[in-house]
């Protein structure tokens, strides 16, 4: 379409790249915000008094479903809107607990074009807290080949997350 | 061979749990969700990117269950299933009292649209034989949540490891 192409292609990245970091101060409230915004009433996310003293945790923590949107914002600021997630699988070591500065870290593990011509990022990315990983993620993310390819047009067989 | 009950043996690939929705896929959930992790991706705010990128505007690819959480309250109701059913159902058939997951797998198919209407259901993938872990002895199970849309399109599939075990000692 001629439109200028808006964050990476496939071309410009290669194993071993980092992403960016990204460092956030936790409050009560992103954690409130965001288990609220999942639907997740239930109230170690919200009542600090539960979480500390039915749970047994800290401080309130952040939800599951929360930590997947975080992962989502973190791939996509550094794809663009073009990079359209295949497959996330994550693993949960520990908590984000209000009052933490999370870190949100990833790199290249590898990149391939499949044999329906989709490009994939192999992403190894984490949500560490003082050094130590709380969350890792394996994501795999389709990027365009070029300016004028555009992962988000495939349908049926020819995307294969 | 398999050393599974029949009652398991019978579960493995069976569609389970169908439900739909409780409502449409819808705007305002998404802004809030992008608000709370300040997710600036133009797909979501600005019309002309989402037109021209995704055919009209869509829902982050993460927010897969968001649309079936239920609704706090409603009224008249008693009482709600549990999310991920089979996984309890599981721990019943085995008699195993805990249980963990150890793995969460999502994938992402067909975007997800303002308005869609989606359904979901449960299918039991497989289930280990009896293995003993530092937690203690039981079976590792596998459960996919798959999402669909009004059309039948496959939007998302979840997936579970779930480890049902009886502590040591």
């Amino acid at each position: 379409m001629g439109t200028p192409a808006r964050g990476i292609t496939a071309d410009a990245v290669k194993p071993g790249d980092r992403l960016p970091e990204l460092k956030h101060d936790v409050t009560a409230t992103t954690i409130v915000l965001g288990a609220l915004a999942a639907r997740d009433w239930r109230p170690m996310h919200h009542d600090h008094d539960f979480a500390v003293n039915r749970n047994g945790m800290r401080d309130l923590f952040m939800s599951t479903p929360n930590q997947a949107a975080w992962f989502e914002r973190y791939v996509t600021d550094w794809t663009g809107p073009k990079g359209r997630l295949g497959r996330m699988k994550f693993r949960m070591i520990g908590s984000v607990f209000a009052g933490d500065t999370m870190v949100l870290s990833g790199s290249v593990e590898g990149i391939e074009v499949d044999d329906r011509g989709c490009a994939w990022a192999q992403l190894a990315l984490a949500v560490s807290v003082e050094g130590t990983v709380v969350t890792e993620c394996a994501a795999r993310i389709a990027l365009p080949r070029d300016g004028d390819d555009n992962p988000w047009a495939r349908r049926g067989d020819r995307w294969q997350p | 061979m398999s050393s599974l009950p029949a009652d398991v043996e019978a579960m493995v690939g069976a569609i389970q749990y169908e439900e739909q929705g409780e409502f449409p896929v819808e705007r305002g959930y998404i802004w809030t969700t992008c608000s709370s992790v300040e997710n600036g991706n133009p797909l979501f705010w600005d019309d002309d990117v989402a037109t021209e990128i995704t055919d009209g505007p869509i829902a982050p690819s993460t927010m897969l269950s968001v649309w079936f959480r239920p609704h706090h309250w409603v009224p008249g109701r008693t009482s709600s299933g549990l999310p991920l059913q089979v996984h309890f159902d599981l721990k019943d058939a085995f008699d195993l009292p805990e249980a963990v997951m150890t793995d969460n797998t999502l994938v992402f198919h067909e975007p997800v649209r303002p308005g869609d209407l989606l359904s979901t259901r449960q299918i039991l993938q497989s289930v280990s034989e009896e293995k003993t872990t530092k937690l203690g002895t039981g079976r590792f199970w596998v459960i996919d949540v798959e999402y669909r849309n009004q059309r039948g399109d496959l939007v998302g599939v979840e997936s579970y490891t779930g480890f049902g075990y009886r502590k040591a000692g």
